[in-house]
């Protein structure tokens, strides 16, 4: 099978060339002969997808498809509710949750035309940076099977790396997209905070959640952000303000652009060859015409600590309903604490638990001040910090990640799994857009990405660079070889 | 709930065991109110919120707290909230926030409570009660938020004793609004005042039904009692389960009693909670302190802050009903009836409306008072909103039947039986009247006959006023009566009598 693009597909559709039908069915046969060795799949639903192509089909046959995802074959990351198809959130205590409504995302991608393939791993409840953490699977990097795909989205981003999926959405909470966009060498876009709504998305951290896209390109991620992007009535935080069209400007050039470099996301002890691929990148931007600015965001070194108050602590409330009683996993006990004691126990993973504790404990009478009032004030100087730099340039540009993709089980103490966010937990806290594009291989051949955080709502922006960068490189165009 | 007569003493209520207790100790209360708002739908979500629904019928993933739902302020519910802030005259805040209480029980969807915590709806109010000797208070409110209702268990069997327990989850996501009182209450007997206060606000508000057995009003109180004149408060206990007036007060009563013998005792007073048992009679230990819940409460990040436009509440504020306390006071004043008569009047505003209506209909308030107050609340619940708003006896209707009495068409104890035909058939009573001949007879030359064979069928009662018993007339006036079935003009009739015996007398 030839690699293509969602947008070379749907044009090849236009033009009578193939069908949704015979692309989903390739994508289907791909699956079933590759993802043992990738693991990207918790569920596929092929009946589900070869319906849904075929009245795909019919539209194009009728040249009245319904835009430019009508038969594009997807990924839904596991943690977005999908009404009568199993939503696991890679966890043993929902393996066996079948809900009953959709989430907005995946409303909207269907009425798009979209042809859902299944749905895709994951670190439990989206806690990790690995995806090793997943209670059902193991996924691999497609570049190195070796390796982690990166996480929590490991599962949409190694699909779309591997050809397993044209396109994908993930969720983003401390670098949750662009991490193992990066670390799979594909794209990945984490919208401005309320600009996708998160109804139907199974809550990690309420304030820091962010459903986003996965694409081959800039062009298939601006297509899959247009679609899903917009106000929500059922999200209370979701934005009310109108969606652009992000594919039309993204052939502009970069010259009117301000970029500031952040001298905080060159990090001691980062990876020799992602800083020097990442400077080379940003000397390609310049090139184009941007101008480069060397800027400050001084309260990044505090954000990874704050992010793991904040995050666990609403974590810990948000996980607080699987309790054996209404769905999910039940294990029987004597009486009714001991039942839900013993359901969490079994059904929780051991980072589920630690964060849960962590999240309880730092929301307890007498700590809460200390340590969940401070976090929010911290955040606040976050916040402030990219307020300042957006004053004066118009994006950030930086490392995704400050290392390549590990070996699996080489991080086994959670810190230093922690410090893997530690780039993109900036963007999380602040709600600002960013992306990752891939920007370089190492000697060895694994991936690095590039990461252009935006100001708030200017998902356009950042795209236009992103593209402006991928068109001026042949890096995307480069696939893993699996057989 | 006790009903109409709520605001009377009535001689089997219990009185106060603690009267020993009076002069040595200052009793301090404050009640925490929880009432159901009558909004359509629930706080959170679009489900209806109609009681008595079969179970786990309405509800919808979001007020089942199924994984990824999100909630969204129902509009209505704090416009209902604001409302209420207004007639307690609290300081509504410009901005306040949603907040997570956490605890695991069952009957939660989310094992946490969409509550207020430190920036509630609105602070500092006051409610005015009246006192059984006449006199009033203001009791200080410190605080009015919006929460969410959780669910309800149901055990097969006792709680001990049942093997399974269900869930229905019809009441989760109804919106709450919780109002707590400042410990300003000094008696169980002001703390029932209280409540019946509380509660006629809310209904005459229209935000609340009031029914505290359905459950749309519970109150839990926190009790203690210090040394009499000391500063310092002593340590509260927290009652719970106590669910209509009279249990308020029996409980408080109970709680105060036992405190006091504690104290005497020299005991020292735990903090804990209590349940009120209604069936024995007594409070018993819930939990104490130590096992005393961490709500760990953090701002709901699902939600953001909420900033009420300062028109819309000045809007909400224009709209405002007369509340029940003025309105009374002005029934004494315009009207000129009784303060007990405007006090049982204005237990609902339907059935101050219902007063009012008739009384402009038939301009004589103490006999439209007397009329209602005798007849229609005999018929009629006078705190039921609807049964009165739609009872079938119109204001009209009573104004139409009155005016029968006034003009001399019927008596007033004819009267009272067609009220009761009006009630069963909705209809006039002019109809009634005709349909079944009740127009009164005041025809001298009808009567004469009657009152002749009244005469000549009592000699004793002839002979006895013949020898100067006046009184005995009485009896001869009542044969002509029932020879007339009622309809005889009395007053006609003793004139009729009198003329006759004096006739008799004097020959």
């Amino acid at each position: 099978m030839k690699r293509a693009t969602i947008h070379e597909l749907t044009a090849a559709y236009t033009r009578g060339e193939t069908t949704p039908s015979r692309v989903t069915d390739e994508y289907l046969a791909r699956i079933a002969k590759l993802d043992d060795k990738v693991g990207a799949y918790l569920t596929v639903t092929a009946d589900h997808a070869r319906a849904a192509a075929r009245t795909s089909d019919e539209r194009y046959r009728q040249r009245r498809p319904l835009g430019p995802l009508d038969g594009a074959p997807i990924t839904l990351k596991d943690v977005f509710c999908t009404r009568g198809i199993r939503t696991t959130c890679a966890s043993k205590i929902l393996e066996h949750f079948v809900p009953p409504y959709d989430a907005t995302v995946a409303e909207r991608l269907a009425k798009a035309g979209a042809v859902l393939l299944g749905k895709s791993n994951m670190d439990e409840f989206a806690m990790g940076s690995s995806t090793e953490h997943s209670a059902l699977k193991v996924t691999r990097n497609p570049w190195d099977l070796s390796r982690v795909p990166g996480g929590s989205s490991g599962g949409p981003a190694a699909a779309v790396a591997a050809g397993l999926a044209a396109g994908s959405l993930g969720t983003d909470t401390g670098g949750s997209i662009r991490q193992p966009a990066a670390f799979c060498g594909v794209v990945g876009l984490k919208p401005t905070y309320g600009r996708v709504s998160r109804y139907g998305l199974v809550a990690f951290a309420s304030s820091l959640d962010h459903p986003g896209p996965f694409g081959a390109d800039v062009t298939d991620t601006a297509l899959l952000l247009g679609a899903i992007a917009g106000h929500d009535p059922m999200d209370a935080t979701s934005i009310d303000a109108p969606v652009p069209d992000y594919a039309a400007g993204l052939e502009r050039d970069v010259r009117d652009l301000r970029l500031g470099v952040p001298d905080e996301y060159f990090i001691a002890g980062m990876d020799p060859e992602v800083e020097g691929a990442v400077r080379a990148a940003i000397d390609v931007l310049k090139g184009l015409g941007a101008t480069l600015e060397r800027i400050s965001l001084p309260a990044t070194p505090h954000a990874l600590a704050t992010y793991y108050v904040i995050a666990p602590a609403e974590a810990s409330s948000n996980l607080a309903r699987y309790d054996g009683v209404k769905y999910g996993l039940r294990v029987p006990g004597h009486d009714l604490i001991d039942m839900e004691s013993r359901t969490r126990a079994a059904g929780f993973g051991a980072e589920v638990r630690r964060r849960i504790m962590l999240g309880t404990y730092v929301l307890s009478a007498g700590y809460y001040d200390a340590y969940y009032g401070q976090a929010q004030k911290v955040r606040t100087l976050v916040r402030r910090d990219f307020d300042a730099a957006f004053a004066r340039v118009n994006l950030i540009v930086a490392p995704t990640t400050p290392n390549v993709p590990f070996k699996h089980g080489e991080k086994a103490d959670p810190i230093s799994m922690y410090l893997n966010d530690v780039l993109t937990i900036p963007a999380d806290m602040s709600g600002m857009p960013a992306i990752s594009v891939p920007c370089g291989f190492t000697a060895s051949g694994l991936p690095i990405g590039l990461q252009l955080i935006g100001r708030a709502l200017d998902e356009a922006t950042v795209l236009r660079a992103a593209r402006a960068y991928e068109r001026a490189t042949d890096w995307h165009t480069r696939h893993p070889e699996l057989s | 709930m006790s009903s109409g007569s709520a605001s009377r003493r009535t001689p089997e209520e219990p009185q106060a065991t603690t009267v020993r207790g009076e002069s040595k100790w200052d009793i301090v209360i404050g009640l925490e109110v929880h009432a159901q708002l009558t909004t359509r739908t629930k706080m959170f979500c679009g489900c209806p919120t109609t009681f008595g629904a079969p179970p786990n019928t309405q509800t919808c993933p979001v007020c089942q707290g199924m994984p990824g739902t999100l909630p969204v302020i129902n509009r209505r519910a704090i416009e209902y909230g604001v409302r209420t802030a207004l007639a307690f005259e609290c300081r509504v805040n410009a901005a306040c926030r949603f907040a997570r209480k956490h605890y695991y029980y069952p009957d939660m969807p989310k094992n946490f409570q969409i509550s207020q915590y430190e920036e509630p709806l609105a602070e500092e109010g006051r409610l005015e009660i009246d006192l059984a000797d006449g006199a009033s208070r203001t009791i200080g409110i410190q605080r009015l938020h919006l929460e969410e209702d959780v669910g309800k268990l149901v055990h097969e069997g006792t709680l001990e004793t049942a093997q399974s327990s269900l869930v229905d989850f019809n009441r989760a996501g109804v919106p709450l609004m919780e109002t707590v009182s400042k410990p300003e209450i000094r008696s169980p007997q002001e703390a029932a005042a209280y409540l019946r206060a509380f509660r006629a606000v809310l209904v005459y508000l229209g935000v609340c039904d009031g029914n505290m057995e359905e459950g749309s009003l519970r109150c839990d109180a926190n009790v203690s009692l210090k040394p009499a004149g000391a500063a310092q408060l002593g340590t509260k206990v927290e009652i719970k389960n106590m669910n209509s007036f009279r249990n308020v007060q029996r409980a408080l009563e109970f709680e105060v009693a036992r405190q006091t013998d504690a104290l005497e005792r020299g005991e020292r007073i735990v903090q804990e909670t209590r349940l009120w048992d209604a069936d024995r009679g007594y409070t018993r230990s819930m939990r104490s302190k130590e096992f005393a819940h961490d709500y760990r409460y953090f701002p709901e990040p699902d939600l953001v802050p909420l900033k009420l436009d300062a028109a819309w509440t000045a809007g909400i504020r224009a709209a405002l009903p007369e509340l029940p306390r003025a309105r009374r006071q002005r029934f004494v004043a315009d009207y000129g009836v009784p303060a007990y008569d405007a006090a049982l009047l204005t237990q609902s505003r339907a059935l101050a409306e219902y007063y009012e209506a008739a009384v402009r209909e038939f301009p004589q308030p103490k006999l439209v008072s007397n009329w209602v107050m005798s007849e229609l609340l005999r018929e009629l619940p006078g705190d039921d909103e609807r049964a009165i708003a739609q009872a079938k006896v119109t204001p009209s209707r009573l104004a139409g039947l009155l005016r029968l009495i006034d003009d001399g068409t019927i008596s007033g104890k004819i009267a009272k039986t067609v009220f009761e035909t009006m009630v069963r058939t909705g209809e006039d009573a002019i109809a009634i009247v005709r349909r079944e001949g009740l127009t009164q007879v005041a025809d001298a030359g009808a009567l004469a006959s009657m009152v002749a064979s009244a005469i000549a069928g009592n000699p004793r009662a002839v002979e006895d006023y013949r020898k100067g018993k006046t009184a005995a007339s009485k009896a001869i006036v009542g044969h002509v009566m029932k020879a007339s079935g009622g309809r005889a003009n009395p007053a006609l009739v003793s004139r009729l009598v009198e003329e006759e015996l004096e006739k008799l007398t004097k020959r």
